[in-house]
């Protein structure tokens, strides 16, 4: 976990903090791009990072949009969280590096986010891959 | 030195995978300001690019720019930035010393003549002054600058000392320092301001020459549009109070802790670009608004110079009822208005200062 974690910092949420309000603009934009996945099949992708979040707003954000039914976890420069939100085909892509710092947090509306995919690449050298398993295994050795 | 790798090809022998890849590329496009739909262009760009040389240059500085960029939150995005170029020369960071260091400098220069990039920290004593005040090997920091960039295809000033001179500039600027760009004018010159500059800004320029080859689009200060292109009181998350005139008038009244605009505190905010509002510190933690204190205004020019840091800089030449009460009325025109306002008491701050001596001050204390 971060360094900064271990910091207790105890956040006081303003009261006048139903006034920033910058997380239901979000929320505006996830309905258009609902509306857009639906029509046209084109995904939309906002960088939560990029957003003049007051304090709590994110987190306002995050916890209206609720949990799914799924969760994945992706071990490739640090850790990827991807869940699904409680509105269908709305994800949050939580990108990690190696210390569990967030280094950036994608809103993606898709089917599923291209990052769960098999990369084109990884594809076209599976068979190989799998060829040398089957030499190894035909030789009598342990695979590998 | 700069290997005819592809910085896709260098990620990949640092174990990154495909996968890994693309999110090295999502987060990239964070860090360059660019839509998150930017990524597989990105990806395209970074695989065929070639690992190009850098040669960091810190003259008056304070090791503030590098510790931003190298203590941030290690390993980083940033980190891999730094990893994917061949950095030949930074005296603070290169294990080589003394004149093994200025031959790694001078062989990069001649291997990679036209192509390496000159990064800058800190201010330099410019022609007539006493080169004496900041040399590194017995050379002064001009020449050695002239030296480097003559083969340079850019120069990034990193800072606000090399960007506009900064601290060692301030008043009465008794080195006679000098910003990057006041020399440097026959090559391309681009300023990443700051005081430090946020460390993805600085890697997000880096990464961007890295993805497109080119410069990036410059505001008139010769700073990234991408990141310097909008007030920090354009994107202030605080904006909404001093649209309806809800003003902090002290740290710790009501305002403040019900969160108010900082303006009166002497918030540089509607005069200053910089990305803190949406790229902010700290692993994305805060930044200084956020945290409760006025924006100092630290990626503007002579921002030393510019009077208390504590007073709202309108105050003393306007009417603040009436400004506040039009700012109540038409908060955005009156955004633009403050920033002029700003502007001009900046200006009659600088004209107006006097040197203080050690005895005035001893008076004072």
């Amino acid at each position: 976990m971060s360094a900064l974690d271990s910091i207790a910092i105890a956040v006081e949420v303003p009261r006048l903090a139903q006034e920033w309000g910058n997380a239901l603009p979000i929320l505006h934009e996830i309905r258009h791009g609902l509306e857009r996945l639906a029509a046209t099949g084109e995904p939309t992708l906002i960088d939560l990072r990029a957003i003049p979040f007051g304090p709590g707003d994110e987190a306002r954000l995050l916890e209206r949009l609720g949990r799914g039914e799924v969760e994945a976890r992706i071990h490739a420069l640090g850790e990827t969280l991807i869940r699904e939100t409680a509105i269908p085909a709305v994800w949050l892509v939580d990108f990690l590096n190696a210390e569990g710092e967030r280094i950036a947090l994608h809103l993606q509306i898709d089917r599923i986010p291209g990052l769960l995919m098999t990369q084109p690449e990884d594809l076209a050298e599976a068979p190989a891959r799998l060829d040398r398993l089957l030499k190894e295994l035909a030789g009598g050795g342990e695979a590998a | 030195m700069a290997t005819s790798k592809t910085l896709g090809e260098s990620l990949r022998e640092h174990g990154v995978s495909r996968r890994g890849f693309l999110k090295f590329c999502a987060a990239t496009a964070t860090m360059m300001a660019l839509p998150p739909t930017m990524a597989p262009a990105i990806a395209a760009a970074l695989e065929k690019a070639r690992r190009p040389s850098v040669i960091w240059l810190s003259f008056q500085e304070c090791t503030g720019c590098i510790e931003s960029l190298t203590r941030s939150h290690s390993p980083t995005v940033e980190n891999l930035i730094l990893d994917v170029v061949s950095l030949d020369y930074q005296h603070t960071l290169q294990v080589a010393s003394g004149e093994l260091a200025e031959e790694a400098r001078l062989q990069a220069m001649r291997e990679n003549h036209g192509s390496y990039l000159v990064i800058v920290d800190g201010s330099l004593p410019g022609p007539g002054s006493n080169m004496g005040y900041s040399t590194v090997a017995g050379h002064s920091n001009l020449d050695i600058l002239l030296e480097t960039v003559e083969g340079a295809a850019a120069v990034i000033a990193v800072g606000t000392c090399a960007a506009f001179g900064g601290l060692p500039r301030a008043h009465p600027n008794p080195t006679g320092a000098v910003a990057v760009q006041d020399i440097i004018t026959n090559k391309p010159v681009i300023n990443v301001s700051g005081c430090p500059p946020i460390p993805t800004v600085i890697s997000g320029v880096l990464a961007q020459f890295l993805t497109f080859g080119k410069l990036p689009e410059l505001d008139a200060y010769g700073r990234p549009l991408a990141f310097f292109g909008q007030s920090i009181h354009d994107r202030c998350y605080r904006r909404p109070f001093y649209d309806k005139g809800l003003f902090a008038e002290t740290f710790d009244d009501e305002g403040a802790k019900a969160g108010w605009c900082l303006y009166r505190l002497g918030c540089k905010g509607p005069s200053t670009y910089n990305a803190c509002a949406t790229m902010r510190w700290n692993a994305g933690t805060s930044w200084p608004v956020e945290s409760g204190h006025p924006c100092l205004g630290c990626s503007e020019p002579d921002f030393w110079d510019a009077g208390s840091f504590y007073q709202a800089l309108s105050v003393p030449t306007v009417d603040s009822t009436q400004t506040l009460g039009l700012a109540a009325a038409a908060g955005v025109v009156i955004g633009g208005a403050a920033a002029a306002l700003a502007k001009h008491g900046k200006t009659k701050a600088v004209a107006d200062r006097e040197p203080v001596t050690v005895e005035q001050l001893e008076q004072k204390l």
